[in-house]
């Protein structure tokens, strides 16, 4: 068992690199390419030529495309992922410093989102037709649509500034123990959860709605077993793996959702770095983030898959051969 | 003989009837359903507003009124009005106009792409499909909202570029859709039978596959319709949409969400129910479709 | 283990396995009640065989869903009862319906494949029906691997330890059969437990049932559309039609001298006993009526032969007429006397000798496909064979023979490997039919398995038949809509269809709408690759004829692919018979079938059971079908070749040489000593249709 999951990793872990490597590509053609001219698109159209020239040559952008990339990706693979326009200073550590924050936010909103989401979706499922089938899907159809910033202004209405029970800001105070954390995070985490829940109450729904439909359920319910067995031992385990690659999925959406959510609760993590970045033309910053979001969404997906295989007998069989 | 005897009996309405009557159920079973009437009426009421409401408001959605900022909702001023005197009323149903037109425009041009991408990858099958797939793969690996910002910034914020930006990122999820619903017609018998009387691969995807796929393609564009709206809104949020002064609602409350603390909620409320209430509305309209194509 | 093969005297005292009395199921569809199942009784002594046939739409699912109280959401039983060893199942309690499920009933459904949990061990799944009688872990796991010792699993402890996925289709019927049986239960319900398997594993299956429903003393309801296999199974019969129980019988008289036109109408549909030009097939006009349409008389009225006014306002209560047996029929007496109700269809008979050009030659085709990791696999292996004008050659095999591949070669559909040739009328042609002049890809044409698939569902009958016209026969305008119309009438459509889409038309008619696009510009070979496989009994004749007169009349060839053997022989006038992508017999159908034959043909003859009941001299297969990715050495047939006779077999191809009969055998046995089969027209029992 054990060598022909290590050959799978192997070969999965060569496709992530080999989709690391194609987004690097798309980020620097997108971030460096598609400007055209950095130095006058930082500087405006009325900054004199002389100077937009000056800080090209300083960005290192008078140089042709390939040498850039090859430069950037030379620095990548040590340790510099640039140096900051806006900051004069090195990017590495911002980006670093900024996912860290953003990790924190991303494991707040999952370890609200999964439980709820696939617990309602068990539910409507095992409710199939009924009115609480047809809430939760109402329900999680419409919440999943509704931008972030739409819903982050309901909660900070209700909940910071009517009810006062949460704050507003999500940075702590310098040296806040963990529960102050918390509390800060339970505001912007929501709007994300509010977002992401519909997708894996739907994802959770529609996998229980086919093991329970299944032959094998009915072969199961057939054989005389108590209804919990069947729903435990076959109903859900069947259900449910679907739903891992849907949730490791949604990870590389949240993170996308984090660019909206951290500004508007003035959160230093990366989604905010990307948004400032973007606004202050800091391009060496912005494809730095960009990539690290990519690179991130790379190894939830990696790890999803991992556990699919490792939960399902037949993809594991596969890989043998 | 025989088979004379077994279509005689069997066609005029008896062989008619279930066809028939799938096509009005289609129908009768969206008017039936509650959840797809109110999606519809919302996204009527906003479509009218967004191709009217300027002729009707109470008052020029761009005019100032330095006088009479951050007014509360009166009789004058039904929602109140904003930072530098504007209409909160006038601006949030105008507001419909700019989202409206963006939001379908780049549906309809990431639909289209993405049909086509999608008929080539799952006819093609093969390397074909494995590069695009690829490539697909690694645009997904990046959140949408991410790439259309990258490519904003890059090319500054414009309605047109808006459009294509939008509709660019929505064509590979529209291609990853229609190359599942290739692939299960790919199986299919007809495909073969179309190849021995010796058809081209144009014909075959787009004569005899591309009419199978209309419902999974329909149901795709509204759902990509919702979430163009919710991308568009974010990114007018963001500041990389549309562009002041327009009364824009994703804009409105990029405007206003900061005097909401002083307790001017009526800047930011009423734009904030109507992006909810149009998001809302359409995916109303999109379940229901699907359920109706399900049946 | 204590179980014994007999019946105990307490246990046959007892109430029956099975009783339904009057029982009627109803499915509310849109706020209405439509009838599935009216008034439907019947009784299985303990230990006793029934088989309940019926078409598709009959209600025998019904049956056993509705016996079990697993009818779907919205189906329910509205009058009768249902009682499983005295049982009624409507009265109990869920825990007692739970008890009755985990020792009084089993069943075992059509697709094993679905029926096993995709994510546990076959072990898991077999410990589970001993731990619910209350046996601990350890113990219902060793009782669990008794049990495949005894459904004949030679490999207890692997099967145990593997997933579902990891079995062939014949080793995961025999494990949802042992876990039926594992709790000993009254009453073993089967519903198609064969469909969609290969003949020889099907015959396998088959017997393991028969031998293991007299080990256990389980009386069985076995389900299913195929009269031979029922009839090679059970004691007694019921026939369903319409959701009526219309006839019941002991298996072989009901068989052998039907008391009901519906019965005695499906007979004749079956293609038995005799070669091309024997017996004629007939069939019933019509379709079984929609659930619910037929509110008076009798439901079979409509398309019966016998029809009086009495029997369109009477409905025929269920007359006994002798021994057991029950007819819902008026006229009960006069079925002998029930008239054709089809032409019998001209018969061509293809010219042949030396001098007669073959429309078709094949010369060494073969075809490699190649796998990811460079492995290759032969699908096809230097097959040479010849086809005549107006002639039908059958082709036949088990799933992996190479049947399919061959016909792909031949449309064009898949180009064969280099050093192959087709020639069509002398000529060489491209492997591509892309690369095909129009000449050729008119030619040869095909028609399908399934119509459904067949025929794209967003066009209309004009539409498919007209772009074939247009684009094969190359004509336009108004010379290809009078050439559709002639079409229609060809096959027996009227112009009224054409505006019609697939699915506003029946099973039959649109697979007369393919058989039409297939003829759409006089084609010169037409490959029918499971014809009739995907439709029911009755339609099934009628198609069969078509094809039948459709050759007289315009001299095509057929290339006909098959696995029952029973229509393949009624059609072919040669066959073909292939194994793991050779060809391992080819001969004039008489002498393929009456031998003597390959070893191989002889199993695929006595695995087709008939509705005579009998199966002949049991020989059967040992083990699987090899992987064609690593084929045999020597003979690929050796490792299942029940005469396998010396070192030979594995290490040298035979030979196959054609004899002056045009009969070739790649066997090493010599002639004489190769089998012979039953002669067919011998055993014809029943052949009232003749």
């Amino acid at each position: 068992m054990r060598s022909p999951f290590g050959r799978f990793l192997l070969r999965r872990l060569g496709l992530s690199l080999l989709t690391l490597w194609l987004v690097s590509v798309v980020v620097f053609l997108g971030a460096q390419v598609l400007p055209g001219d950095p130095g006058r698109a930082v500087l405006g159209p009325l900054a004199d030529a002389r100077a937009v020239a000056a800080l090209n040559r300083e960005i290192g952008a008078d140089r042709p495309p390939v040498e850039i990339y090859v430069s950037w990706v030379g620095g990548m693979l040590q340790g510099d992922l640039g140096q900051s326009y806006a900051y004069r200073a090195p990017v590495a550590p911002f980006v670093g410093d900024a996912m860290l924050k953003s990790l924190k936010l991303v494991g707040m909103i999952f370890v609200i989102v999964v439980p709820l989401g696939v617990g309602a979706g068990v539910v409507a499922a095992l409710n199939v037709g009924k009115p609480i089938d047809r809430i939760i899907s109402v329900a999680s159809l419409s919440l999943t649509v509704i931008p972030e910033f739409v819903s982050a202004i309901a909660l900070i209405l209700v909940f910071a500034v009517i009810l006062r029970w949460l704050p507003l800001s999500a940075s702590w105070p310098a040296g806040a123990g963990p529960l102050t954390q918390l509390e800060h995070l339970i505001l912007p985490a929501l709007p994300l959860v509010i977002v992401l829940f519909g997708y894996i109450a739907r994802m959770a729904r529609a996998g229980t709605v086919e093991a329970l439909s299944s032959d094998y359920t009915r072969t199961a319910v057939l054989k005389g077993l108590p209804w919990r067995t069947v729903l435990t031992r076959h109903v859900l385990r069947n259900a449910l793996v679907p739903t891992i690659t849907v949730i490791a999925a949604q990870t590389g959406y949240a993170l996308g959702g984090l660019v909206v959510v951290e500004t508007l609760f003035r959160y230093q993590g990366i989604g905010n770095l990307v948004l400032s970045a973007a606004k202050a033309k800091d391009f060496a910053m912005l494809q730095a983030g960009i990539l690290a979001i990519g690179a991130f969404f790379i190894v939830a997906t990696l790890i999803a898959d991992c556990i699919t295989v490792m939960l399902n007998p037949r993809l594991r069989a596969e890989l043998g051969r | 003989m025989s088979a004379a005897a077994e279509t005689t009996t069997a066609d005029g309405n008896a062989a008619k009837t279930p066809a028939a009557r799938k096509e009005r159920t289609t129908l009768a079973i969206l008017l039936r359903s509650p959840a797809f009437l109110v999606g519809a009426a919302i996204v009527l009421f906003w479509a009218f507003c967004a191709a009217f409401a300027p002729y009707f408001v109470p008052y020029d959605p761009l005019a100032d009124d330095l006088l009479n900022t951050l007014a509360p909702p009166s009789a004058e001023h039904w929602f109140g009005t904003d930072q530098i005197g504007r209409d909160v009323f006038s601006r949030v149903l105008v507001g419909a106009r700019d989202i409206l037109t963006i939001a379908p425009l780049a549906t309809l041009l990431g639909t289209t792409v993405g049909t086509a991408v999608g008929l080539v990858m799952g006819y093609f099958g093969g390397w074909v499909d494995a590069i695009i797939g690829r490539l697909i793969e690694v645009l997904l690996s990046l959140p949408l909202i991410i790439v259309a910002l990258m490519v904003l910034v890059a090319l500054g914020p414009s309605t047109p570029t808006v459009v294509v930006v939008v509709g660019l990122v929505f064509t590979p999820l529209v291609a990853r859709t229609v190359r599942a619903a290739v692939l299960s017609e790919r199986h299919l018998d007809y495909v073969p039978a179309a190849a021995v009387r010796g058809e081209n691969a144009l014909h075959v995807m787009f004569v005899e596959i591309l009419p199978n796929i209309w419902p999974p393609i329909i149901v795709e564009a509204t759902v990509r319709l919702g979430y163009a709206i919710f991308t568009i809104a974010s990114l007018s949020f963001l500041g990389f949409g549309v562009q002041p002064p327009s009364p824009d609602w994703g804009l409105a409350i990029a405007e206003n969400y900061g005097v909401l603390v002083g307790g001017f909620w009526w800047t930011v409320v009423p734009a904030t129910v109507a992006t909810a209430s149009l998001v809302v509305g359409v995916n109303l309209v999109a379940e229901g479709l699907q359920r109706a194509v399900a049946e | 283990m204590s179980r014994t093969s007999t019946i105990s005297p307490d246990a046959a005292e007892a109430s029956p396995a099975l009783e339904l009395d009057d029982l009627s199921v109803a499915y509310t569809v849109r706020g209405r009640d439509l009838p599935v199942l009216a008034n439907v009784s019947l009784t299985i002594a303990r230990g006793e065989a029934y088989g309940l046939v019926g078409e598709s739409g009959s209600g025998k699912s019904t049956v056993a869903l509705a016996l079990q109280r697993v009818l779907p959401a919205n189906g329910r039983i509205c009058g009768g009862y249902a009682r499983v060893a005295g049982k009624d199942v409507a009265e109990l309690g869920a825990a007692e319906l739970r008890r009755m499920r985990a020792k009084d009933v089993a069943m075992v459904f059509q697709d094993p494949g679905k029926a096993l949990n995709p994510s546990l061990t076959v072990g898991r799944q077999m410990a589970e029906v001993f731990e619910i009688l209350g046996s601990s872990g350890s113990e219902a796991r060793k009782r669990g691997e008794e049990m495949l010792g005894r459904v004949r699993i030679s490999d207890p402890a692997r099967v145990m330890a593997s997933f579902p996925h990891q079995l062939s289709g014949g080793m995961q019927q025999r494990v949802v059969i042992a876990m039926a049986l594992a709790k000993d239960p009254a009453l073993l319900i089967l519903d198609e437990p064969t469909t969609g398997l290969d003949a020889t594993i099907e015959a396998e299956v088959l017997d393991l049932v028969d031998t293991l429903r007299q080990e256990f003393g389980a009386a069985v309801l076995f389900i299913s559309h195929n009269l031979a296999a029922v009839a090679s199974l059970c004691n007694r019969v019921g026939v369903l039609y319409a959701g009526k129980l219309v006839e019941e019988g002991p298996a072989r008289e009901l068989f052998s001298d039907p008391r009901h036109p519906y019965t005695a109408g499906l007979l004749r549909c079956l293609p038995r006993a005799g070669f091309k030009g024997g017996a004629a097939l007939d069939n019933i006009p019509g379709f079984p009526p929609p659930p619910g349409s037929i509110t008076s008389g009798c439901v079979f009225a409509p398309r019966c032969g016998l029809v009086q006014d009495r029997c369109r306002i009477d409905e025929p209560p269920l007359y006994e007429v002798g021994n057991g047996r029950g007819s819902r029929c008026h006229f009960h007496d006069r079925v002998d006397d029930l008239p054709r109700m089809s032409e019998a269809p001209p018969v061509n008979t293809p010219e042949r000798g030396p001098e007669v050009e073959p429309v078709l030659k094949l010369e060494h085709l073969s075809k490699t496909y190649t796998l990811p990791g460079n492995r290759k696999v032969q699908a096809l292996r230097d097959v040479s064979l010849t086809l005549d004008p107006g002639e039908t050659l059958g082709l036949v095999g088990e799933s992996g023979s190479g049947k399919s591949t061959l016909a792909n070669l031949v449309l064009g559909l898949a180009e064969h490997d280099e050093g192959g040739r087709i020639d069509l009328d002398g000529k060489p042609i491209p492997a591509d039919v892309h690369a095909r002049p129009r000449e050729a890809v008119k030619a040869i044409q095909i028609v399908f398995q399934n119509p459904d698939s067949a025929l794209n569902r967003a066009h209309t009958v004009k539409h498919l038949i007209g772009r074939a016209v247009e684009k094969l026969a190359g004509i336009a305008g108004k010379q290809r809509d009078s050439r559709v119309r002639h079409l229609l009438e060809a096959v027996r459509l009227t112009p009224r269809q054409l505006p019609a889409k697939p699915r506003q038309l029946s099973g039959g008619m649109k697979q007369r709408v393919a058989v039409a696009r297939a003829f759409a510009a006089d084609p010169r070979v037409i490959v029918c690759d499971e014809p009739t496989s995907a439709l029911d009994v009755s339609v099934q004749s009628a198609i069969l004829n078509l094809l039948s007169e459709l050759q007289a009349e315009r001299q095509v060839s057929y290339i006909l692919i098959s696995h029952d053997l029973g229509v393949v022989r009624h059609l072919s006038d040669r066959i073909a018979v292939m194994y793991l992508g050779r060809l391992m017999e080819i001969g004039p159908a008489r002498s393929v079938i009456e031998g003597p034959h390959h070893p191989y043909t002889e199993a695929l003859l006595s695995a087709a059971p008939t509705v005579t009941g009998e199966r002949g001299a049991r020989i059967r297969l040992e083990g699987q079908i090899p992987s064609p990715i690593d084929p045999p050495s020597g003979c690929v047939f050796n490792t299942r070749c029940p005469r396998k006779f010396a070192k030979i077999c594995e290490t040298e191809e035979p030979p196959f040489v054609l004899d002056d009969e045009g009969h070739a055998i790649r066997c090493h046995l010599p002639r004489e000593k190769l089998g012979r089969g039953r002669k067919m027209e011998g055993v014809a029992v029943g052949e009232a249709g003749a």
